[in-house]
């Protein structure tokens, strides 16, 4: 699939739905569509049901999080059109609180995708008709992929001898936990070095991103 | 006869059952022997593969693919590495094609053969399982003596494979290519006509094309369905497109059609080996770009610059271009993709994997409801389950 086909295929999604897409980008030679979260079920269908789109298949749904952002939540939808062999990326954003309204009408796979969502991310979906928690444990506290969410998590379990159960205490860390970015200090390290502060003139520390 | 009040059954199968295939806890609701409803309660595996890529550089969350669907490990590294390689816009080398496409198809006959014996397991064949382990154990070996190691390979790397085939591999593996089939003839002999696997299979679990791609179905599901669905041909990536294979496909979307489906896949897999084999170019396997792939260690002993480029690759890694990609291959259970977002640093920002079986765990309620509870694991067997990449 050629990139202009695929940025056709975008400017005739983008010019139906004028209202519910924002925008409709090819990079790396994919096809993403941001739209709105409000009318997401509406995007769907019509990639689905529309005769240039024929999106049949909803491969994946997932979450992803820029806590940087006022509303900190991607939701990205997967679709693959097997009749005209092309694949569309949707996205939507979204914050914790607004829930996004849920396809699972538009597309029975949708139901799982959704629950793993809520489960790792707490992107609350609406009107899904079972939103219970997917991977993590029963009565799991918490959105685990979360860039908050430390690696370590906060509880851990061990079978208590003496209780003759299995009980969860707050995570002991015998070393504390280390996260070494690995970044060369000279090229791509983002924060100031240390030292370099007390510099002035040219050798002083240059703003973020600047190399 | 004054009218009784039967109440549905509660059954828990697993998570220690031993056809709920690992960890799966299925809560059936029967009414009698009938499947009224089926709740699978998934993440009994869940280790946070997700989460632990985050932290991790590209090349250190290579090995985590390796145990998501431990029985095809390859299938598995292989698309990470092409989202890698799209983001970075990077070449591999043909000999690199080629070895990792062979390395997939000994993938697929290790999936098919262990879900097709366990299948056949779940449903009382006993003897196939004894038969053809043998020769996962002779595949496996094939897979060791390219990576060094059974099961966890960490063979695909950005850019290519770790390291070149070692003498005499590919004629051994074209030996096996040649005895292989009398194997596959024998487990056919026991069970594709047997009246009881019939029985167990025949017209179980059916569904339809449509139904197949609402419910996200992919691989050997979908295409019992009729539909000639393979990312292989479809959407070629490596030598896929040089090589000359068929896909087999079903036409009554039952648990016996998927059987006959992952046979005939084997067949075409020995094919698609074999054509490898022969045209197996010289050269490199491994990208000659200096800045993402390793140098060799013959060569770190002579260049400064190469023993620059080693420090530098296994402790800051290579930085990856800021962008969002895709790549999907075709892995021996359905459509394995691999959604990565790079915000240009040495360590993914996100990375979600899509694991074909979830999706067709998820369906087990659709195709259960209705069907006796000894349906259950047949249609899980023919299903082709591993907990390792559905919890993730």
């Amino acid at each position: 699939m050629t990139d202009n086909a695929l940025a056709g295929l975008g400017d005739h999604i983008a010019s139906s739905l004028e209202n519910e897409v924002a925008s409709a980008t090819v990079a790396f030679g994919e096809l993403t569509v941001i739209a709105r979260a409000e009318h997401i079920q509406k995007v769907l269908t019509f990639l689905r049901d529309n005769q240039e789109c024929m999106f049949k298949q909803l491969v994946d749904i997932c979450g992803a999080d820029y806590p940087g952002r006022t509303k900190r939540f991607d939701v990205v939808y997967h679709m693959l059109s097997v009749q005209l062999n092309q694949r569309v990326r949707v996205k939507v954003e979204t914050d914790a609180d607004t829930p996004v309204p849920s396809v699972t009408d538009v597309f029975p796979a949708a139901g799982w995708y959704e629950r793993e969502a809520w489960d790792m991310y707490g992107i609350f979906f609406a009107d899904h008709p079972d939103l219970r928690r997917m991977l993590t444990d029963y009565g799991f506290q918490g959105h685990p992929l979360r860039k908050d969410f430390p690696l370590t998590g906060f509880v851990e379990l061990r079978y208590s001898e003496d209780q003759k159960r299995v009980v969860y205490e707050p995570v002991k860390l015998k070393q504390e936990f280390r996260d070494f970015d690995f970044m060369s200090p000279w090229e791509s390290a983002k924060y100031v070095l240390p030292g370099d502060e007390k510099a002035e003139g040219d050798a002083a520390p240059k703003k973020e991103g600047a190399k | 006869m004054a009218e009784v009040d039967i109440k549905n059954y509660c059954l828990n199968f697993g998570p220690q059952h031993p056809a709920a295939h690992g960890v799966l806890r299925m809560v059936l609701e029967l009414d009698g022997e009938v499947i009224e409803r089926v709740d699978p309660h998934i993440g009994l595996l869940h280790r946070g593969t997700e989460k632990l890529i985050e932290h991790k550089q590209y090349l250190q969350a290579m090995p985590y693919f390796d145990r998501l669907d431990y029985v095809a490990p390859m299938n598995q590294e292989h698309a990470f590495c092409l989202a890698i390689e799209k983001l970075l816009e990077l070449e591999v080398p043909e000999r690199g094609q080629y070895v990792r496409v062979l390395y997939c198809e000994i993938g697929r006959i290790l999936n098919h053969i262990l879900n097709l014996t366990t299948h056949a397991l779940d449903v009382g064949a006993m003897t196939p399982i004894t038969w053809m382990f043998e020769e996962r154990e002779k595949l496996m070996e094939f897979y060791e003596r390219a990576s060094g190691a059974r099961f966890h390979a960490a063979y695909f790397r950005p850019g290519g494979v770790h390291q070149d085939l070692p003498p005499d591999l590919l004629e051994d593996i074209m030996a096996w290519t040649e005895t292989y089939p009398q194997m596959i003839a024998d487990m056919e002999a026991l069970l594709v006509d047997n009246r009881i696997f019939k029985q167990r299979n025949v017209d179980i679990g059916v569904f339809s094309a449509e139904e197949a791609l609402a419910w996200g179905f992919s691989g050997p599901m979908l295409r019992s369905t009729g539909m000639a669905w393979d990312l292989r041909k479809s959407q070629p990536y490596e030598v896929y497109d040089k090589m000359d294979f068929k896909v087999a496909i079903g036409n009554a979307g039952d648990c016996y059609d998927r059987f006959m489906i992952r046979i005939a896949e084997m067949k075409e897999s020995l094919k698609i080996m074999r054509q490898c084999i022969e045209q197996m170019p010289g050269g490199p396997v491994m990208s000659v770009n200096t800045k993402v792939a390793p140098p060799r260690r013959s060569e770190m002993k002579r260049s400064m610059e190469a023993l620059i480029h080693h420090f530098k690759l296994y402790t800051e890694g290579f930085k990856v271009p800021e962008g969002e990609v895709y790549a999907a291959v075709e892995a021996p259970k359905g459509e394995f993709g691999v959604y990565l977002v790079s915000d240009g640093s040495n360590r993914p920002y996100r990375c979600k994997i899509h694991a074909p079986g979830f999706s067709h765990l998820q369906a087990m309620d659709f195709l259960c409801r209705g069907h006796m509870l000894a349906d259950a694991p047949a249609v899980l067997g023919a299903m082709d389950i591993v907990f390792g990449e559905v919890d993730r």
